[in-house]
């Protein structure tokens, strides 16, 4: 029954993201980029939709901390890791380089594909190729440290 | 009072939300759309028909929108080819190396406190602001 279901659950959840997304303003890069514009004429509405976002996720977070298990599967899979290391630094820092260029992020990226732009797809192809370079080429990369981290 | 516009972005921002939470409280899994789209090119398993049903109702989501409110969302995107070409390369690579994007970090990370998270949209907040003020308003201010 599981197997039905929570896929039928991600549907629904992508959906909510795209709708969300779609009235929050945050598919047009040109929002997002006079978000990140505080030196110019600044738009604060990004700064509503992650705090609209993260004050739901977090009564979200709060209610799945009370259960033993989520509704449709034996177990949580949360990220484990606590520790600050380099990877995740300079990947934040490419990606906001990124970010700040186009003015597109995944999310809005892949939902913004159903408006048809030639734009969207061309950078959501680049998106996809970046990221099947990270996961298959870098990170499969001979290294001479045994031992090393992934 | 907050004008009709920026409500209209927190009213979003509850609907992006509502859907990590249900994914969290459902499925038990978090909302982190670079994880979900990169991991429908990994081994097929059984989550990889979760997560392209969650890509499939992410991309459906405008179209709904649509449907709702007549129109479809308005968006305007300035950069050339070869630019966007690059800062989405940089965008893919980055939110893999990093471990995650706005929504993985931002929305389910914050909510969940993690450090590496608060890190992380420091971090690619503070890049993103420069990229743009050098873009927009050259290095010199």
């Amino acid at each position: 029954m599981n197997a039905l279901l929570r896929p039928l659950v991600a549907l629904v959840s992508g959906l909510l993201f795209g709708f969300g997304l779609a009235l929050s303003g945050m598919l047009d890069p040109a929002r997002v980029q006079g978000f990140l514009d505080p030196f110019g004429a600044w738009d604060p509405s990004l700064a509503f939709v992650l705090g609209g976002a993260v004050i739901i996720s977090t009564a979200g977070y709060f209610v799945s901390g009370r259960m033993q298990s989520p509704a449709f599967d034996k177990a949580f899979d949360l990220p484990t890791r606590t520790n600050v290391d380099c990877p995740l630094v300079a990947g934040a820092a490419i990606f906001g380089l990124g970010w700040g260029l186009a003015g597109f992020c995944p999310g809005p990226a892949l939902a913004s594909l159903s408006l048809g732009l030639p734009q969207t797809f061309v950078f959501t192809a680049a998106m996809l190729l970046g990221m099947v370079a990270h996961d298959r080429i870098w990170r499969k990369r001979p290294r001479p440290l045994v031992g090393a981290a992934t | 009072m907050i004008p009709a516009i920026y409500l209209q972005s927190l009213l979003g921002g509850a609907l992006i939300g509502l859907s990590a939470a249900l994914l969290l409280i459902l499925n038990g899994r978090i909302a982190g759309v670079s994880g979900i789209a990169a991991g429908v090119f990994g081994r097929v398993n059984g989550e990889a028909a979760t997560r392209f049903a969650f890509l499939a109702g992410l991309v459906a989501g405008p179209a709904a929108y649509r449907l709702a409110f007549g129109a479809w969302p308005p968006i305007h995107v300035s950069g050339s080819i070869p630019l966007l070409i690059g800062a989405g390369l940089l965008v893919g690579f980055g939110t893999r190396l990093g471990s995650g994007c706005t929504s993985g970090h931002g929305v389910c990370g914050l909510a969940r406190l993690s450090r590496r998270s608060m890190v992380a949209v420091a971090t690619f907040l503070v890049v993103a602001v420069l990229t743009v003020t050098i873009q927009k308003h050259g290095i010199g201010l």
